[in-house]
């Protein structure tokens, strides 16, 4: 993991500092809310329908057992128990007084994290594969470039109020976990015909309420030039990124208004000016920032563990959890485990500060003292030793985190939604219970196979709807909530936007116009296809006609 | 109006000449880029120096082949969340080699300091006398930058080296 030097100490303490003064203004009314707003925002600080929510940065989703329990600690000392996950691979605290917030950002300084960009119309946090450095097909670690990255962006003078908010993603593996094609950047690390590795630059994805999937402007982008293209970017965006309308604001808009191949030649020519410039990135600093990503000592073991291989046969539950829940590692006798924090009947992406603390004891017993949290929200030990995962499914399971339903149907993402939310039209936290119920049973979800449903309770869409392959999203019809069901989106390598099925149901009708969804896919369905690929073969005319009908 | 510079409040020296007014003899004016584009022989002829001050949609570029003339360009915050004049201040600095004054003018607010200082902005006009103390202690509140940019502070990687 990245370890702070004095420097990046420095900083983060002088931010609390300056923080602080800024709280103390407020409180003693030097500042007004509205001179405050934009402070408290640079500071993940938001103001909610009941409190203030404070949002903290797990840069590209990589935790230490220490960092897990700290949260653990402000989930208990400052906020009710629990903290929220989210599908930026953050953190999000309810129910902070806004005095304790500067002693909160303190604590997090303790543990080298902090709150700076996690709102706001900058450069936020940047997220990555939650496999990183771990999965077989992965070309580099994408959170070397993640964390230089993380650090160019930190109080950027020049990028700190930008048209509207910037995200950036990074992937290393061909297969993309970390939705790089729905972000504002996305970067793929790729190697080029000589063998050297680089990076896919895509430009202009998003969601929200016009969904856009990224387009490549640069196929291949030497490392070198990593943060002099960047930059080339982020200033041809805030010089010609909209500022007169909001809804048009993201770099999206922008970049479909004169066309990707226009856009690329802008920041081809800005990047001109800087490519050999002072952000010119030096191997030596590369490999200075791989060294803290270097793969812990590993042991050398068989690929076969005949006693994981026993527990497996003599466990059913156990089985049915590994068959879900843990996936291949690079190295012959691990596995990486994923924690799913989608309970059948709880709030998808909560954790308790018990529950924190659990994982960070695992994760410092068995997995080198690591923990990573996922776009979908859940959680991950990455280098987990096969013999070792019985143990921790043990200790899982009376915690409530050992549900085998990864990738399954009750794996949702959802957004807190009107329970939370002040820009929510409905609730989304509510619907994804009712759906866990639902399909809870465990034979009927594996029957299913991969689907992945996504909730928002808005048209920000912060629960990804539009790239789930059923989106659900949360609309406001004179006052009462309707829900607008897509399909057929997919935040993977072969992105897809999902397509309106037809008009909205109310709150009571969700759960069984999806039960029909995917009644309709199991009819369609052939030989073992997943619900996308049958819906990508037949289209949306059969689920519309039964959905429908039905009603 | 006061004006705040890195060492303390000052005197200002410059007069913002609206378009169409006359120049007041021997002052050191500031002219919009409308009035520069409309009428630069006649500032040229003026007697004092020359300032030029530019909208937030209005860019170095505008101004680049000109930057000789004058001593002083001031940018526009319409509103602090308007960030487009950070990078003409860079671009200004950094491209097209500009050493005058770079003043930051409109809504101009003591937290955006440090990213203005940051981009090559080195004078502040401020609405109100009773904030600059404040300002003041502003300067120093980050010591710290991940950044190589026009105001020449050494960034954190050059310390690693």
């Amino acid at each position: 993991m990245y370890q702070y030097d004095e420097y990046d100490h420095t900083l983060v303490r002088e931010r609390v500092a300056q923080f602080r003064g800024q709280v103390a203004r407020r409180l003693k009314g030097e500042l007004t809310e509205d001179e405050f707003r934009p402070i408290r925002l640079m500071n993940g600080l938001y103001l909610q329908l009941h409190a203030y929510m404070l949002r903290i940065a797990v840069p590209y989703g990589t935790l230490s057992s220490t960092q897990m329990r700290m949260l653990a600690h402000i989930a208990r000392k400052y906020d009710k128990g629990y903290g929220h996950f989210t599908t930026r691979q953050n953190i999000q605290f309810n129910w902070p007084k806004l005095e304790d917030v500067p002693d909160i950002l303190a604590d997090l300084a303790s543990v080298e994290m902090h709150a700076i960009q996690t709102s706001g119309n900058c450069i936020r946090n940047v997220t990555a594969d939650q496999y990183a450095g771990v999965a077989a097909d992965e070309i580099e670690d994408p959170r070397i470039y993640a964390e230089i990255i993380r650090q160019w962006s930190t109080l950027h003078p020049e990028f700190s109020f930008l048209p509207r908010k910037f995200k950036v993603a990074v992937t290393g593996s061909d297969h993309d976990r970390a939705a790089v094609r729905v972000h504002d950047i996305g970067l793929h690390i790729r190697r080029n015909t000589k063998g050297e590795v680089g990076f896919e630059v895509l430009v202009g994805g998003g969601l929200g309420r016009t969904p856009v999937i990224a387009e490549t402007i640069r196929k291949f982008l030497p490392k070198r030039d990593l943060l002099s293209y960047l930059e080339a970017i982020l200033r041809v965006y805030n010089q010609l990124g909209r500022r007169d309308k909001l809804l048009k604001a993201r770099i999206k808009i922008l970049v479909q208004s004169v066309g990707a191949e226009r856009f690329a030649e802008m920041v081809e020519a800005e990047w001109e000016h800087l490519r050999d410039g002072a952000l010119v990135l030096p191997a030596e600093e590369v490999e200075r920032i791989r060294a803290f990503f270097a793969p812990p000592a590993y042991e050398t073991l068989d690929v076969n563990q005949p006693a994981f291989e026993a527990a497996r046969f003599e466990d059913r539950a156990f089985a049915e959890w590994c068959r879900t829940n843990l996936a291949p590692h690079k190295t012959p006798g691990y596995g990486i485990v994923n924690i799913s924090l989608k309970g059948i009947g709880e709030a998808p992406g909560d954790a308790t500060a018990e529950q924190m603390e659990l994982v960070a004891d695992l994760a410092e017993r068995y997995s080198f003292d690591e923990v990573r949290v996922t776009h979908e929200q859940n959680l991950v030990l990455p280098h987990v030793k096969l013999t070792d995962v019985h143990a921790i499914w043990q200790a899982l399971k009376p915690a409530g985190l050992a549900t085998p339903n990864l990738g399954l149907v009750t794996d949702m993402i959802t957004c807190p939604g009107l329970d939370f939310c002040n820009l929510a039209n409905a609730r989304s936290i509510p619907i994804a219970q009712r759906i866990g119920k639902c399909f809870e049973n465990l034979d009927r979800q594996y029957n299913i196979g991969e689907l992945k449903i996504k909730i928002s309770g808005c048209i920000n869409a912060c629960g990804h709807h539009h790239v789930g392959h059923i989106g659900i999203l949360g609309v406001d019809k004179k006052g009462e909530e309707f829900y607008q069901i897509t399909l057929g989106g997919n935040a993977e390598e072969d992105s897809s936007i999902g397509q309106i099925v037809g008009p909205a149901f109310a709150y009571d009708e969700v759960v069984g116009a999806v039960e029909t969804l995917v009644e309709t896919y199991l009819l369609e369905r052939r030989n073992g296809e997943r619900f996308l690929d049958t819906y990508r073969r037949v289209g949306i005319a059969p689920f519309k006609e039964r959905l429908y009908d039905a009603h | 109006m006061t004006l705040i510079r890195r060492e303390g409040v000052v005197e200002d020296p410059w007069t913002f000449v609206e378009d169409g007014a006359p120049l007041p003899k021997g002052a050191s004016v500031i002219v919009t880029l409308e009035r520069w584009q409309t009428d630069s022989n006649a500032l040229l002829a003026h007697d004092g120096r020359l300032g030029v001050r530019l909208k937030s949609d209005q860019t170095a570029d505008a101004i680049a082949d000109a930057l000789a003339k004058f001593d002083l360009v001031a940018l526009e915050f319409p509103t602090f969340k308007d960030g487009r004049a950070y990078s003409t201040a860079r671009l200004l600095r950094e491209r097209h080699g500009f050493t005058g004054e770079l003043r930051a003018v409109g809504n101009v607010l003591r937290d955006q300091l440090f990213f203005m200082l940051r981009c090559g902005f080195d004078a502040f006009a401020l609405p109100d006398h009773a904030m600059s103390e404040a300002w003041l202690e502003a300067f120093g509140e980050i010591s710290v930058v991940y950044q190589p940019t026009a105001d020449g502070r050494p960034p954190i990687a050059t310390f690693r080296r």
